[in-house]
């Protein structure tokens, strides 16, 4: 089973370190992102409970929180998750044309990942970038002002990074 | 030209980092207010006027003053940026560009409430802005403006930034609590308020970015000189996030006496509606408050111009106004369909709802469904009337004002464009190739009750 590098171990200590004494939960959100990154982008019932151990919690207390928040995935996904933005503000700037292109450029649909594990397709809810829609995160990004040559782009970007 | 007090020097070169910052007369507050006590600081903020910028409007400064005190109790300020009220990217904005006025409001505030430990919740997906947060805590803490001893006062003081993980509801500032105890994002009965029983247990003070960030320019100015910047309750300025189909989308500071005219079709603002349209809506304070046709968001029902502040903008209730809110700014073009983004919106507050209570897990639900119906040909005049009951059953009988929220933009939707409904179920096929476009939105109509 894989557990966090030595490095890895001295940044949860310091996250620890940010709250009381017998608070240590509170490092939970904040774990979960870690371990989400560390070990394949999703968190397996394996991985919650090694986080569960680290904070000396119920392993349930931390399927509780997981299956809370829609940035932890619960699945494996593809190596590039595109969450493509769809409530009002996007909608209102062309998200659906974008979110079908991207689907008809990947033969994938909402939720799906490419058959080479490259690509997963997810909408999302509004992510704060309205004024520059149509956008998607993309890892640790926003992209955005989105076109049909950008998701292009993008993807290709993508495929020579791999 | 308004008066900037926040964004002003967002664009000075390195303006994110601290030299930059210090040079632009930066930290100047936080060496004023360590010489005052801190009551004197809470009541230079409540004579500022300052009302909270999160959405809801309440006095800054008459929040802080109900904290409670037990001895030997830690209290905590919590900065909330979990941003996530659709139509919002303000808090963002500040935080990405000039991050230190943030810290610099912080470091003041948490001296004003004697909080040691003070945590920025940050929306899960705002990751990038998380390192530029930490770099100026990191500049802050170097530079003797963070840490123990602050300037010699004594005055000791940490900022962390918590990021959140997916999740609307924890911008609610119990669910946010929750959160930040490592807990599902499930907001708690009220009382007891924060104030008094908050962040593991202690008086805790929730307060949003702006809010905060507007703390530094209240110090500066003195409180009763910011009052004076605006009207009436609607002190200082306000950050506003422009979107939809306009020209020119953005972050806004803006002085509250500007009427909405001017907004939307200034050039120093929006820029007027994009490609030669025509104005048919907008939401003016963020997805939660009432949708307005052009002629009520223009002028009052009463025929008088229509601002851009608290008052003005709540003018004539939900019957005929709507809200301030958090700022978020959405203009809807003459080719858009309201029902369709009305369904957008009700799809949102069905995924963002955290269940607790019936009326709002079932109810948005329901309402997403029946709007889908609709746009997509299939209702009937009577799944109209059921959306308007199921909205009304919903405000007000739920723990947080979630409900309330998802309830707002369909009864507004309803109430001002009910014949574009109506055509919806009327012309099943010709409303999937075509929208119902403007003209019924240019007079004055007869409002529903
Ligand atoms: C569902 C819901 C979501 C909210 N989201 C936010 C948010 O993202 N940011 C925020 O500052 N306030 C948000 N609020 C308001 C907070 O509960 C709280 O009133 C606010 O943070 C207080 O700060 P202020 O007085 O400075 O405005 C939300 C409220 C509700 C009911
Ligand atoms: S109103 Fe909705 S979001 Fe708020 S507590 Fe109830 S179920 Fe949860
Ligand atoms: S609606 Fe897409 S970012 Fe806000």
């Amino acid at each position: 089973m894989s557990k966090f590098s030595d490095d890895k171990m001295k940044e949860v200590e310091a996250i620890i370190a940010r709250y009381p004494e017998g608070k240590q939960k509170s490092a939970l959100i904040p774990l979960l992102h870690l371990a989400q990154q560390e070990f394949g982008g999703w968190l397996s019932a394996e991985t919650m409970d090694y986080v569960a151990s680290i904070l000396s919690i119920e392993p349930i207390e931390v399927y509780e929180v997981a299956t809370f928040y829609s940035m932890y995935n619960l699945q494996p996904v593809g190596q590039y998750v595109f969450e493509v933005c769809h409530t009002g503000p996007c909608m209102l700037k062309g998200s659906d044309n974008i979110i079908k292109y991207i689907k008809d450029k990947l033969n994938i649909g909402v939720g799906e990942t490419t058959s080479d594990g490259l690509f997963t397709l997810k909408t999302v809810e509004c992510l704060g970038a309205c004024g520059y829609a149509p956008m998607m995160q993309l890892g640790k990004h926003y992209r955005e002002h989105l076109s049909e040559e950008k998701v292009d782009q993008i993807i290709a970007e993508c495929r020579t990074k791999n | 030209m308004g008066r900037k007090l926040l964004l002003e020097k967002a664009h000075v070169e390195g303006i994110r980092f601290f030299d930059a910052y210090r040079r632009e007369g930066g930290y100047a507050a936080v060496e004023k207010a360590l010489k005052m006590t801190p009551a004197d600081i809470v009541e230079e903020v409540k004579k500022s006027g300052l009302r909270g910028r999160g959405g809801a409007g309440f006095p800054a400064g008459m929040k802080w003053s109900f904290i409670a005190k037990p001895e030997g109790v830690p209290r905590y300020l919590v900065c909330n940026a979990d941003e996530s009220e659709p139509g919002t990217f303000k808090d963002r904005y500040l935080m990405e560009f000039i991050p230190h006025l943030l810290i610099e409001g912080l470091i003041v505030s948490s001296f004003a409430l004697g909080s040691n430990t003070t945590f920025i919740y940050i929306r899960g997906e705002y990751a990038w802005i998380v390192d530029i947060l930490e770099q100026a805590i990191a500049e802050a803490h170097q530079q003797g403006f963070l840490g123990k001893n602050i300037l010699g006062t004594g005055f000791d003081l940490d900022i962390h930034v918590q990021r959140g993980a997916g999740a609307y509801i924890c911008g609610e500032e119990t669910a946010l609590i929750e959160s930040l105890e490592g807990k599902r994002g499930n907001p708690r009965i009220k009382p007891p308020f924060p104030a008094i029983k908050g962040l593991w247990g202690c008086p805790t003070v929730v307060n949003n970015v702006e809010t905060l960030a507007a703390v530094v320019p209240i110090m500066n100015l003195g409180g009763e000189e910011y009052a004076k910047i605006g009207v009436g309750r609607s002190t200082g300025t306000k950050l506003i996030s422009a979107c939809g189909n306009i020209n020119k989308p953005g972050v806004y500071e803006i002085d509250m006496t500007i009427s909405v005219e001017e907004f939307i079709y200034s050039d120093e603002y929006c820029g007027g509606i994009a490609n030669g349209k025509k104005l048919k809506a907008c939401i003016p304070g963020g997805s939660s408050v009432p949708i307005l046709p052009a002629n009520l968001l223009l002028k009052t029902a009463k025929g008088e111009t229509r601002y851009m502040n608290y008052e003005s903008l709540s003018d004539g209730g939900f019957a005929t106004g709507s809200m301030m809110g958090s700022g978020g700014f959405i203009v809807l073009d003459e080719d858009q369909c309201i029902v369709k983004h009305t369904l957008t919106l009700a799809r949102f507050y069905r995924h963002e709802s955290c269940g607790q209570c019936s009326p709002c897990r079932e109810g948005t639900g329901w309402m997403e469904k029946i709007l889908n119906k609709i746009e997509s040909g299939k209702g009937s005049i009577s799944d109209i009337d059921l959306l308007w009951d199921i909205q009304r059953k919903i405000e007000g009988n739920t723990i947080c004002p979630l409900g309330d929220a998802a309830a707002w933009p369909v009864a507004a939707a309803i109430r001002h464009f009910r014949d574009e409904f109506e055509w919806h179920v009327n012309n099943p096929e010709l409303c999937l190739q075509q929208n119902y476009g403007l003209a019924h939105y240019a007079d004055f109509r007869e409002v529903v009750a």
